[in-house]
C-alpha cells in the first residue's frame, strides 16, 4: 500500500536556533530542512533569523548568505540565480519551486524549506534525481530523422510549425512538477511524471522529428502515461509558468487519434 | 513483491535500466477513453433513472413489471446498468493500481473486485429481465 506516514528514521525533529544581530531591524526567521547521511540522527528543522536590510531579495539570497555567514555547513545546489539552470529546486513555504524566483516577501511568516519532496535526500536540500534523470534519458529527449538535413543548412520549420514547441522547450528541468504529483510520489517508479512527459511532448510536438509513432508506442503504458489523474499539481507548481497537464492532455489526445 | 518495491532487496541495476523497466505495455488509451465515454453517457441515463425513481414512487409489483414490460424502459435500464458498472469497475481498477504497491495483492484485489462487480451488474440486468418478461 501507499504510505501515508513518514518511516521512524525520518520524522524532523527541532534544531538549532540562529539568533539574529542585535540590532537588526526587519528580522525573518529560515526554518530550514537538515539531514546529514554520516552522523546517523534523524532529520532536524534548523532556524536561522535573517536581518533583511542586509539580504538580497530572493529566498536564494537568503540561503546563500546563511551559507557565507551563519553556517557553512548547510548544503543545497545553485548555479545560475535567474531561473534557468533548475538547480534551486526546494520546497518553499509549502510549495515547490525556485529559490532565486521567489522573493522572500512573498512569504507571510516564518519562511519554511524543505527538499523536493517524496525523494530520496543526499544531504539537507539537496534531493538524489537519478530516477527522473534515467526517466528523462528513457524517452530518449533528442531529434530522430531519417531525412538527413541539407548538406549547407539546419532543418527548416515554418512559423506556425515552430509555435507548437512553444511552451515546452523553456523547461527547465528543476523537476517541481514531478516531485508535487501524488501520482508520481506512489508510483514514480513506473510513473514518468509530468516532467519527462513535457519532454516527451516536446519531441513529439516537433516537426521536424520523424519518430512521433515511435514516441507514442513507448508511452502506451498504464502506468508510463496513464498514472496521470489530471491533478493539475504540475501546472500549479512550474516556477515557469508552464503546463505539464496540457502537454500531458495533447500525448492523450494523439493516442485516442492515432486508433481511428 | 516485486525486488523494486521491496526495500531489503539490494538493488545495482542501472536507474536508466529500472526506468526502462518491462517496457511500454502498448495499451492504455482505450481504458482511458471508455471511461470518458461512459461518464458522458451516464449523465442522461442517470436522469432518466432518476425520473424513472420518481415516477414509480410508491408503485407495487405489478407497477413495476408493466414499467419494465415496456421494451424501451427495459433497454433503457440494461444500457444503465452496462455503462454504470464497466464504468465503476474501470474507475476502482485505476484505484487500486495506484494505491495497491504488490503485484501479487493487486492481482487479487482486481479479480474480487472485478469478480464483484460482475455479480451485481448480472443480478441487475436479471432483476431488469425477471419484471420485463414477467
Amino acid at each position: 500500500m501507499a504510505e501515508f506516514t513518514l518511516p521512524a528514521n525520518s520524522k524532523i525533529g527541532e534544531g538549532k536556533t540562529y539568533k539574529a544581530e542585535p540590532g537588526a531591524k526587519r528580522v525573518k526567521a529560515f526554518k530550514v530542512y537538515r539531514w546529514n547521511p554520516d552522523d546517523g540522527k534523524n532529520p532536524v528543522m534548523d532556524t536561522y533569523e535573517i536581518d533583511l536590510d542586509k539580504c538580497g531579495p530572493m529566498v536564494l539570497d537568503a540561503i546563500i548568505k546563511i551559507k557565507n555567514e551563519i553556517d557553512a555547513t548547510l548544503t543545497f545546489r545553485r548555479s545560475c540565480r535567474e531561473g534557468v539552470c533548475g538547480s534551486c529546486a526546494m520546497n518553499i513555504d509549502g510549495t515547490n519551486t525556485l529559490a532565486c524566483l521567489k522573493p522572500i516577501d512573498d512569504v507571510k511568516g516564518d519562511v519554511k524549506i524543505t527538499p523536493l519532496p517524496h525523494m530520496p535526500v543526499v544531504k539537507d536540500l539537496v534531493p538524489d534525481l537519478s530516477q527522473p534523470y534515467a526517466q528523462l534519458r528513457s524517452i530518449e529527449p533528442w531529434l530522430q530523422a531519417d531525412t538527413a538535413p541539407p548538406p549547407d543548412a539546419e532543418r527548416r520549420q515554418s512559423k506556425e510549425e515552430r509555435a507548437e514547441i512553444d511552451g515546452l522547450w523553456e523547461c527547465v528541468l528543476c523537476f517541481c512538477c514531478s516531485t508535487s504529483c501524488p501520482s508520481y510520489w506512489w508510483n514514480g517508479d513506473r510513473y514518468l511524471g509530468p516532467a519527462v512527459l513535457l519532454q516527451a511532448y516536446r519531441w513529439i510536438a516537433d516537426s521536424r522529428d520523424e519518430a512521433t509513432g515511435k514516441r507514442l508506442d513507448a508511452l502506451e503504458d498504464p502506468f508510463k502515461l496513464y498514472r496521470c489523474h489530471t491533478i493539475m499539481n504540475c501546472t500549479q507548481t512550474c516556477p515557469k509558468g508552464l503546463n505539464p497537464a496540457k502537454a500531458i492532455g495533447k500525448i492523450k489526445q494523439l493516442m485516442l487519434e492515432r486508433q481511428g | 513483491m516485486s525486488k523494486e518495491n521491496n526495500p531489503s532487496v539490494h538493488i545495482m541495476r542501472s536507474p536508466l535500466g529500472r526506468a526502462r523497466g518491462l517496457g511500454a505495455a502498448k495499451h492504455g488509451a482505450a481504458h482511458w477513453w471508455a471511461e470518458r465515454a461512459t461518464s458522458v453517457a451516464l449523465l442522461p441515463l442517470s436522469l432518466y433513472f432518476v425520473v424513472s425513481v420518481l415516477l414509480l414512487k410508491g408503485a407495487d409489483h405489478a407497477a413495476m413489471a408493466a414499467y419494465m414490460a415496456e421494451p424501451w424502459n427495459a433497454v433503457l435500464f440494461l444500457l444503465l446498468i452496462a455503462t454504470m458498472f464497466y464504468h465503476v469497475s474501470m474507475g476502482l481498477q485505476v484505484v487500486i493500481e495506484d494505491y495497491v504497491r504488490d503485484d501479487a495483492k493487486r492481482l487479487v484485489t482486481l479479480l474480487v473486485v472485478k469478480g464483484g462487480i460482475w455479480v451485481l451488474a448480472l443480478a441487475a440486468a436479471v432483476s431488469v429481465l425477471k419484471l420485463a418478461f414477467s
